[in-house]
């Protein structure tokens, strides 16, 4: 699971549990985790079910390998339009390997949606309209938007439970339904590598350009020899 | 569309497998299989020696005409009124992608009420600039700005199109791609031009920053690429720059059709939180290594003296020893310091993808093996304790300690 992703399911586990407490007057408030992957995404699927997530939703298809954001944008929004049903999207701020961030946002505009990112606090929520706090370099901005909405998250708004023996069970036990590209009704064009803007076309690793230089001794002496060292390039 | 093994020609040498981000390729009875991880990159492809592996039935896109879009742009975020630095450092990196493929460089502005000395932006090499200048812009929200930005670059149709990419930006700039159907890649350290086709080269790291791709736009425009924050240099080219009068043009809108969702309610300044430290040439940055989070107060001994910032690893802010604004790596800053001083972190990539342009790194650590010396300019095996006191007071004293 993608580290930021359980921020995103603790987050909707902890609304969930606001809203279905009796003083809330019982909204009966529903998570539902939703991926999209290789059939073995399931296992994050359920662990998020472990984690107080009512039902985990599979987007599978060979035809969606290979997406660039947008399309996986695409393919997602397919779907939750298919879910239809929904008031508050929860996103990680963004995932640990392609680190772009970008789904969201394109996501929220495919639904017509208001988006907020990197939120680090949910100060109120009602049917209507959410206000929250989120991050920016340097302030944090109070920022109110009508509901159905987006969020993104990051690490700084909960700190994430671990899973409960009966969530372990629940896990265990569940099914998790998988709709592919006939169940979306996504044309091959739209999905997946062909459905995509951008393409790879080179993958390397970075090389150290410079020398590297360890410095030996006594700590005196590797003291001397970096201040000689920077003097040097007119650091000092 | 399907990938293929040639059953004949493959000899299950597994190279293939070596390669494969996606852990896809599988070595069943002396043959590489690929399973339903493959994301069609290609890297197994281009690694085989007997040409077993291809992707069949991919379907082509037929070739746009793409003759109407011409010139480089780029967005000048604006804070209070003002050009954000990352805006004069895309005008830099535009400027040499508009001679390589000899057009013009634009820029584009949005905001409110913005400062007279606007026109600095020529200075750096700069040929055009739009301004949308109106009070429904005086705060940044994405939806409103999408919507302009994107209405002024399909009116205008530069061929590639950099923004930066900050935390708005981060925000904005994909919604605007979304607007206009076309391609985004995010967060890109190199931006280069292919001279034969003419298209945009954008490299970005990715799998956590160990690796670096290289993107292309393929059937769309423009060519979209959001930049970091002091990942390009900023450079003037010009002190004088005469009447640039005529090179700015503003664009008017009706201000009725910009009505955003968003309601900024107050802005919260915190003061602890407010250091910025990619503002400083000099981060002395500490991690796992330093034991506690009292020890900082060395490490920031050192940073004063040499008028710099305290920077940390993920470990050290984790561990509740530092604020996160001083967090880098992945998950934190991106960081371009003449100087990161590298101090008890043993430099996991994702620490890495956050600091690796700094000019000059200094590592000290104990552990030999630690992977910051194979990136570090400089690297001190030793205690950390021992070597910053003596550098401190090396430094302030100016002698020779032997």
């Amino acid at each position: 699971m993608n580290p930021f992703d359980t921020y995103a399911i603790e987050e909707g586990v902890r609304l969930k549990e606001r809203f279905n407490s009796g003083n809330n007057g019982n909204l009966d408030v529903e998570v539902i985790a939703v991926s999209m992957g290789p059939p073995q995404a399931e296992e994050v699927l359920k662990e998020s079910i472990s984690l107080g997530v009512d039902s985990g939703l599979l987007l599978s298809d060979r035809a969606f390998a290979g997406a660039d954001t947008w399309a996986t944008a695409a393919t997602l929004a397919r779907a939750i339009k298919k879910i239809d049903d929904y008031k508050l999207i929860i996103l990680g701020k963004q995932t640990f390997d392609g680190d772009t961030g970008q789904v969201g946002p394109e996501l929220a505009h495919k639904l017509n949606l208001p988006f907020i990112g990197y939120v680090s606090s949910i100060l109120e929520i009602d049917y209507k309209k959410v206000k929250v706090k989120r991050l920016m370099e340097d302030r944090y901005e109070i920022i109110e938007t009508r509901l159905p909405a987006a969020i993104s998250v990051g690490k700084d708004i909960n700190v994430p439970r671990v899973p409960s023996l009966r969530g372990k069970l629940k896990a265990k036990k569940a099914e998790i339904p998988v709709w592919d590209k006939n169940c979306l009704d996504i044309k091959e064009k739209e999905a997946g590598l062909s459905g995509s803007y951008t393409k790879v076309i080179k993958i390397f690793t970075p090389k150290v350009k410079h020398e590297v230089k360890i410095i030996k001794g006594s700590a005196d002496e590797q003291v001397n020899e970096l201040y000689k060292e920077l003097k040097e390039l007119g650091v000092i | 569309m399907e990938i293929k093994v040639d059953s004949k020609s493959c000899t299950g040498c597994g190279i293939c497998r070596g390669v494969c981000m996606y852990d896809a390729i599988e070595i069943i009875d002396g043959m590489a299989v690929i399973n339903e991880s493959c994301v069609y990159c290609g890297a197994c492809i281009d690694v085989c020696k007997f040409n077993s592996i291809e992707i069949v039935g991919m379907e082509e896109l037929k070739e746009r005409d793409f003759s109407d879009y011409s010139g480089v742009c780029v967005y000048l975020e604006t804070n209070n009124r003002k050009i954000i630095d990352v805006g004069y450092e895309l005008i830099s990196t535009g400027r040499i992608l508009a001679d390589k493929l000899n057009v013009s460089l634009s820029a584009v502005a949005i905001g409110s009420e913005l400062e007279n000395d606007i026109g600095e932006v020529f200075k750096y090499g700069l040929d055009k600039l739009y301004i949308i200048d109106n009070p429904v812009f005086s705060v940044n929200l994405d939806d409103i700005f999408s919507k302009a930005l994107a209405q002024v670059i399909d009116k205008y149709k530069p061929e590639i199109f950099l923004a930066g990419a900050t935390m708005f930006g981060r925000t904005l700039i994909p919604k605007v791609a979304a607007i206009l159907k076309t391609g985004l890649t995010a967060d890109c350290t190199g931006l280069s031009i292919d001279e034969e086709k003419k298209i945009l080269l954008q490299t970005r790291p990715t799998f956590g920053g160990n690796i670096l791709a290289t993107i292309i736009t393929k059937n769309s425009r423009p060519q979209m690429a959001t930049v970091r924050p002091h990942v390009m240099e900023k450079k003037k080219i010009k002190e004088e720059i005469g009447d640039f009068g005529e090179r700015i043009e503003y664009i008017k809108i009706d201000q009725s059709k910009f009505k955003t969702k968003y309601k900024l309610v107050d802005i919260e300044k915190e003061l602890e939180e407010n250091i910025n430290i990619t503002d400083y040439d000099v981060i002395v940055s500490g991690g796992r290594g330093l034991g506690s989070g009292d020890k900082f107060s060395l490490l920031k001994e050192l940073a004063d003296i040499l008028g710099g910032v305290v920077g940390a690893s993920r470990a050290a802010v984790d561990s509740n020893w530092i604020s996160y604004p001083h967090q880098v790596g992945q998950t934190g800053k991106t960081v371009n310091p003449k100087v990161y001083i590298a101090c008890g972190i043993s430099g996991a990539i994702q620490h890495l993808a956050g600091m690796l342009t700094s000019d000059i790194i200094i590592a000290i650590n104990k552990d030999p093996d630690a992977p910051i010396f194979n990136i570090a300019n400089y690297g001190i095996v030793g205690d950390l304790f021992e070597v910053i006191p003596k550098m401190i007071k090396k430094i302030k004293g100016g002698k020779s300690l032997i």
